[in-house]
C-alpha cells in the first residue's frame, strides 16, 4: 500500500499542473449539478411552503346549530387526510373581514347584520397538500346537509401541481446530463495523464508488473482527484450561496444549503466518477497497448 | 530453455516478418541474433517477451507457451526475463536505484531485501557510486549500464537484449558487451540481437544465428544449415 500512495505523490509531483486541472474540472462539472441541486432543493423548500398554505374551506348555511358543527368537526378531523379543523363564526368572519380587508374597513363598519357566513377551515396533512387529495375531502364535505359551499382555491392548487412536478423533472434531468459531462471530462484528464505515462506503463509491463498493479495508483489517483474535486464543489456551492444572499438581501434570507447528508452524498459522488472515470481510461489503455 | 517451432509472423497489412523460424536454444548459451534491418531479429524477441504472438507455430520459454498466455502469465513469464533495449527505456523520474528497484517492487519482492539485493545489481555494473543520479545525469553507456543491472536484478535465468550496444560509443559498448558476457559466464542464457559483426566476431563462443527476410539463412550451432526441429 505505501508503494501505491508513493505513486500516487510521484505522479502529482510530476504533473501538478494536470492533476490540479483535472481537480478543477470535476469541481466544476459537480459545482453545476449542485448549483442545480440546490435551486431543486430551495424550489422545494418554497413550495412546501406554499403548500401548507392548501386549505378546504367549507361555508355553513346561517342559523346551522353549534352542536352539529362541533359534531361535524370532530368527525372531518378523523378524515385520514385532515391534520386540523378550526371553526370560524360569522362574528369571527366580520372582525377578520374588518381587519384584512383596509379598503373595505368602512362599508363593514355600518352593518345592520352581519352578511358573511361561519366556515370550517380545513388543513391538510402535509403528504395530502395536492388537487386530488383537497377535491376528494371537498367531495366529501358536500355530503353535509348543513354546508352550502365548499372551496379550496382548484386552479390555484393544481398550478402548484404542475410547478412541482416540473421543478422535479427539470432538476432530474440537468441533474442527470452534468453528471455524465462531468464523468465524460474525467474520463478525458485522467486518459490525458495516462497517456503522459504511457512509457512508464509499458517499461512496468516489461519488467513484470500484473495489470491490477498498473490500475492501483491510477484508481487511487482518480478517487483523490474526485474528492478533492467533490470539496471543492461544495465549498463553491457555500460561496455562491452565501454571496447570493447577500446581494439580495431580504428577499432570500430563507435559503437553504445541503445537509450534512446532502453534502456527503455530492463529494460521494465525486469520488465515485473519479474512480469510474480512471478505471474505464486504465482499462481501455491497458487493453489497447498489449 | 527456448524453442521455436515453425514460428511465422506476419503483421496486418505489414507483411510477414518471420517465415517458419525453428531453433532451439539450450541452457547455458549466448546466442547473436544477426542480419540487416528488418530481417527479424527484433521480431524474434518481441515473440520470446510475448509483446507479440506467433501467426503460426509455437514459441516455448522458461516453461512457457506463447500463444495462448493469458495477460496474468506474461507478468510471470516477464519476471523470469531481463529485458534490454537499445533505448533503455529508464524511467526518466527516477533514479538509477529506484529504476532497479522498482522491477523487484513490481514483482513483490519482500521489501526489506529490495535495497541489497538493488546495490549488488548496481555495484554487478559498476554503477554502485552513480546509484543516486537520474537517467539524465548519465552517459549512454552508464544508463544501459543502469538498464542490465535492472534486467538481472531478479537473476533471471534468460536476458534478452535488442542491439543494446547500438546507441553507444566504441569504448561504452565495449563495456556494456562484457557485461552481458559477465552476465552469461554467470550461468545466464543471452540473446543479443546486434548487426555490429565486430562484436559477433570477438566473441567466438557465441552462437550465431543470421536472419535474413525473415529466415534462418545462417546457424553456427548447427555448422551453418538452419536447425531442422
Amino acid at each position: 500500500m505505501r508503494l501505491v500512495w508513493r505513486e500516487v505523490l510521484l505522479g502529482f509531483r510530476r504533473m501538478p499542473l494536470l492533476s490540479l486541472l483535472s481537480i478543477l474540472m470535476i469541481a466544476v462539472s459537480l459545482f453545476s449539478v449542485s448549483l442545480f441541486g440546490l435551486v431543486a432543493i430551495n424550489l422545494r423548500h418554497s413550495l412546501s411552503g406554499l403548500a401548507e398554505r392548501v386549505e378546504v374551506v367549507a361555508f355553513l348555511l346561517r342559523g346551522t346549530p353549534t352542536e352539529t358543527i362541533t359534531l361535524a368537526a370532530e368527525d372531518i378531523t378523523a378524515f385520514p387526510e385532515v391534520l386540523a379543523v378550526r371553526y370560524v363564526s360569522e362574528d369571527d368572519a366580520l372582525e377578520r373581514a374588518r381587519e384584512e380587508l383596509v379598503e373595505f374597513r368602512e362599508a363593514y363598519q355600518d352593518l345592520a347584520t352581519n352578511p358573511l357566513p361561519a366556515s370550517l377551515e380545513i388543513r391538510l396533512r402535509p403528504e395530502f397538500r395536492t388537487s386530488t387529495a383537497a377535491q376528494a375531502v371537498a367531495e366529501r364535505l358536500r355530503g353535509y346537509g348543513f354546508i352550502d359551499d365548499v372551496r379550496f382555491g382548484q386552479e390555484w392548487v393544481e398550478r402548484l401541481d404542475r410547478i412541482r412536478a416540473l421543478a422535479g423533472i427539470v432538476g432530474l434531468a440537468t441533474g442527470i446530463a452534468f453528471a455524465f459531462v462531468a464523468t465524460v471530462i474525467i474520463g478525458v484528464t485522467i486518459r490525458m495523464t495516462i497517456l503522459q505515462r504511457a512509457r512508464e506503463i509499458a517499461i512496468m509491463r516489461l519488467v513484470g508488473a500484473t495489470d491490477s498493479f498498473i490500475r492501483r495508483p491510477f484508481l487511487l489517483e482518480g478517487a483523490l482527484r474526485g474528492l478533492a474535486g467533490g470539496l471543492l464543489a461544495l465549498a463553491l456551492s457555500w460561496l455562491t450561496l452565501a454571496g447570493f444572499r447577500q446581494m439580495m438581501g431580504m428577499t432570500f434570507t430563507d435559503l437553504v444549503f445541503f445537509t450534512p447528508t446532502e453534502g456527503a452524498l455530492l463529494t460521494g459522488f465525486g469520488v465515485v466518477i473519479g474512480l469510474g472515470g480512471s478505471l474505464l481510461s486504465v482499462r481501455r489503455h491497458l487493453r489497447e497497448v498489449r | 530453455m527456448i524453442r521455436f517451432s515453425h514460428v511465422s509472423k506476419s503483421f496486418p497489412g505489414g507483411g510477414s516478418a518471420l517465415r517458419d523460424v525453428s531453433f532451439h536454444v539450450p541452457r547455458g548459451e549466448f546466442v547473436f541474433l544477426t542480419g540487416h534491418s528488418g530481417a527479424g531479429k527484433s521480431t524474434i524477441l518481441s515473440l520470446l517477451h510475448a509483446h507479440e504472438r506467433p501467426t503460426e507455430g509455437e514459441v516455448r520459454i522458461s516453461g512457457y507457451s506463447t500463444g495462448a498466455l493469458r495477460p496474468r502469465d506474461v507478468s510471470k513469464l516477464r519476471r523470469r526475463l531481463g529485458i534490454v533495449f537499445q533505448d533503455f527505456r529508464l524511467l526518466d523520474s527516477r533514479t538509477a536505484e529506484e529504476n532497479v528497484a522498482f522491477a523487484l517492487e513490481v514483482t513483490g519482492a519482500p521489501r526489506a531485501s529490495i535495497p541489497g539485493r538493488t546495490m549488488r545489481a548496481l555495484t554487478r555494473v559498476g554503477l554502485a557510486g552513480k546509484a543516486r543520479a537520474y537517467p539524465r545525469e548519465l552517459s549512454g553507456g552508464e544508463q544501459q549500464r543502469v538498464a542490465i543491472a535492472r534486467a538481472i536484478v531478479n537473476d533471471p535465468p534468460i536476458v534478452l537484449a535488442d542491439e543494446p550496444t547500438g546507441n553507444l560509443d566504441e569504448r561504452a559498448r565495449n563495456g556494456v558487451f562484457q557485461l552481458l558476457r559477465d552476465v552469461h559466464d554467470g550461468g545466464t542464457v543471452v540473446v543479443m540481437a546486434t548487426h555490429d559483426l565486430d562484436l559477433v566476431q570477438s566473441y567466438p563462443e557465441g552462437r550465431v544465428v543470421e536472419l535474413r527476410e525473415g529466415r534462418i539463412v545462417f546457424d553456427s550451432a548447427t555448422d551453418g544449415t538452419p536447425e531442422v526441429p
